[in-house]
């Protein structure tokens, strides 16, 4: 392993940051992860192992399929079922119910939903198979929308015109401030999402921390990055400022990656979307715009989107919202698992209840 | 262009014959298969271990090996995992019309090769060819009996609180590669399969002590799963210790990207031994001596437990659950 990377990972440097924390034990710091990435990497490196009981980490709705609402999916499924249709998708997608079946069910009825890594295979997919229609199911945020809005150019200057793409992109931004204003939720401090902030830049973070008074970090992934920056973060709270430090200066800059960002929002733009758990975000969506409507396949397939969805039976708006834990839930870890999955966060390799089930209970059970 | 299989050389007529004299008896041959009978005849005494399985990978060939390779040591390793010497294979072939037969060649001879370096013989077999699309290329089926020398008695329910975990070499290699190659994702790696066969390892086990509680080959779903398989069988807690499970950076780096964890990748050349804590460092200098147990590391540990489970000590410090694998891992989306 790398010299540097080791570092990230020192038990050493670890140990430290985690004695620091006894400095501040006479209250609960209440902090809420915003990537999927951060919450699987809290679990996977043992850091929320290592963190003392007052602070208590929430995963908020960083996770692009877990907050993918039940109508997307059943319109991907029922797509997948088409004759002359080929879906496209990333891996997580698959196993996710929805109301009715998953993909990964349809495919043994015959539908054709394949894993791609990057939407571009999906174009390649398409041109051969000039007979069918591709359709990628574009869901994610700010870090994987810029390469479908590539697809999608890619597509229009080659003039491949049986590829779509099924949008249900989210924007970060637009859910973070939803969270701050919501009344429910008590929040001491955010963990930014570093991924998302890599293409979207700071500025989004440093105003939302600045207008509700809840400071935040940026942070990285490595153990030594995340103890590090939930330290900081604790400080912070102390402090009682709103706001915001970069703390993942390597990758994330300031001003994020404008060439990504503006091919972003040259294809695509803001609309209503709902979050599975959390309703309807106004202009939290991405859709494509007017020029790219030739690949929209929510046009072309003529498909409906419940924008008044409400998720029945399990709790997943209240663990989003880090009102509630997995525990919580009473299906969790019964009729709720890695391999008969109720919800959507049990799916993903990011899904809070995933990570909970997966990594977690060895606390619940000893 | 090379000779092509057609559905005539399932036939059973003239084209079969020169099938099975020109690749099949010419590559495997031995004194029980030349008898050219229905069946295998051989002598057998005491315990036996008897074993099956079916191969379907995607390439058939693929860096450091090819399906053939592949079904000789599946096989093989089954066998030693119980602490049987293997002796005589089996193998059923169902290939895809249109397979060359040069394909089939190289496949076959690479089968001979491997079943040699395992000390077993291929001493019966069958094929069947069937239409374009009704299978992908061949599948393979080996069976294998192996002869279990006396006192020797291991299983997945025999590992106990004191014991030492010994991986013998870089996990994820083989799942890994077949990832890079299958997916055409254009990542380069210097990485292959670390397909081959056990039987030789097993031995130097043996060699230092009889008290073997546990050996298994962590293919499918990998190390993690196989270790949650056996604490669950046993009873037990493993504790893993991620300082000292042997990954190659490369492995390490694409699991990263991928989201994906070496844990959990398959393994075809890998054996995870379970002794008495007190013979550990010896039956790992063993290993060690070994041209495929050179990496060997003792990962982990048995503890007692209540409720069976798999744990990791992280780099960090941290304590976390390695659980089994649900369905196919399946590379993340952000």
């Amino acid at each position: 392993m790398a010299d540097i990377l080791k570092d990230f990972k020192s038990p050493e440097i670890s140990s430290i940051l985690t004695k620091e924390f006894s400095k501040y034990q006479d209250r609960t710091f209440k902090i809420m992860e915003l990537c999927g990435t951060h919450t699987m990497s809290i679990f996977k490196s043992g850091v929320r192992d290592l963190l003392p009981k007052n602070v208590k980490l929430i995963s908020g709705p960083g996770c692009p399929v877990c907050v993918t609402p039940n109508y997307y999916m059943d319109n991907a499924v029922k797509l997948s079922m088409m004759k002359d249709v080929i879906v496209t998708t990333f891996g997580d997608l698959m196993r996710v119910p929805g109301d009715g079946k998953s993909l990964l069910e349809a495919k043994t009825e015959g539908a054709d939903a394949r894993v791609v890594y990057s939407p571009i295979d999906s174009l390649k997919i398409a041109t051969e198979n000039p007979d069918k229609k591709v359709v990628f199911l574009s869901v994610g945020f700010e870090t994987t929308t810029p390469v479908v809005a590539l697809a999608v150019k890619k597509a229009k200057e080659q003039g491949i015109n049986n590829f779509y793409i099924l949008a249900g992109n989210k924007t970060m931004p637009a859910a973070v401030e939803a969270l701050s204003m919501d009344k429910e939720i008590t929040i001491d401090g955010f963990l930014y999402p570093g991924h998302v902030s890599s293409v979207a830049g700071t500025e989004y973070a440093r105003v939302n921390s600045k207008k509700y008074g809840i400071p935040g970090v940026i942070a990285g992934f490595e153990p030594v990055d995340l103890l590090y920056a939930i330290l900081e973060l604790v400080k912070l709270i102390v402090e009682g400022k709103g706001e915001v430090k970069n703390l993942y200066k390597r990758v994330v800059r300031e001003e994020g990656n404008p060439a990504a960002f503006s091919t972003m929002l040259e294809v695509f733009e803001p609309c209503d979307t709902v979050w599975r758990g959390l309703g309807n975000i106004p202009m939290s969506g991405l859709e494509l715009r007017k020029p790219y409507e030739a690949y929209d396949a929510w046009k072309v397939f003529n498909l409906e989107q419940n924008i008044d969805e409400k998720i029945t039976g399990c709790i997943c708006g209240d663990i989003l919202k880090g009102i509630k834990e997995p525990p919580d839930c009473p299906l969790f870890a019964k009729k709720c698992t890695p391999n008969r999955p109720v919800g959507a966060c049990m799916v993903s390799s990011e899904g809070t209840c995933a990570a909970h089930y997966k990594y977690g209970r060895y606390k619940i059970n000893v | 262009m090379s000779e092509v299989i057609t559905l005539a050389h399932g036939s059973g007529g003239t084209l079969t014959h020169e099938l099975i004299n020109n690749i099949f008896y010419k590559y495997f041959h031995n004194e029980i298969l030349d008898s050219e009978n229905d069946a295998a005849v051989f002598d057998a005494q005491g315990k036996i271990a008897f074993t099956t399985d079916s191969f379907v990978i995607t390439p058939i060939f693929f860096k450091g090996g090819n399906i053939g390779k592949l079904s000789v040591c599946g096989t093989v390793n089954d066998l030693a995992s119980m602490g049987a010497i293997p002796k005589y294979l089996s193998c059923g072939f169902i290939i895809e019309e249109g397979l060359t037969m040069d394909e089939l060649a190289e496949i076959v001879e690479s089968m001979a090769k491997t079943a040699k370096d395992a000390g077993v013989k291929i001493v019966t077999g069958d094929t069947k060819v069937v239409g374009k699309g009704a299978c992908d290329k061949v599948f393979i089926n080996t069976t294998g009996i192996g002869f279990i020398p006396e006192g020797r008695v291991t299983g997945g329910n025999r590992a106990k609180p004191g014991d030492k975990v010994i991986l013998t070499g870089y996990m994820g290699d083989h799942g890994t590669s077949i990832l890079l190659e299958r997916e055409d994702m254009g990542i380069h790696a210097d990485l292959k399969s670390d397909c081959a066969p056990l039987s030789e390892l097993v031995e130097k086990v043996y060699s230092v002590t009889g008290e073997v509680h546990v050996l298994r080959d962590p293919t499918r779903g990998g190390v993690a799963t196989t270790l949650n398989e056996i604490a669950s069988q046993s009873g037990v807690n493993i504790k893993l210790y991620e300082e000292n499970l042997p990954v190659r950076d490369e492995v390490q780096g694409i699991c990263d990207m991928l989201g994906m964890e070496p844990l959990y990748m398959a393994n075809e050349g890998k054996l995870l031994v379970i002794v008495p804590g007190e013979v550990s460092q010896k039956v790992l200098e063993a290993i060690r001596s070994h041209k495929d147990g050179e990496d060997a590391a003792v990962i982990g540990e048995v503890l007692e437990s209540q409720s069976p489970m798999v744990l990791l000590k992280t780099f960090a410090g941290g304590t976390r659950v390695v659980d089994m694998l649900t369905g196919d891992q399946l590379p993340r989306i952000c």
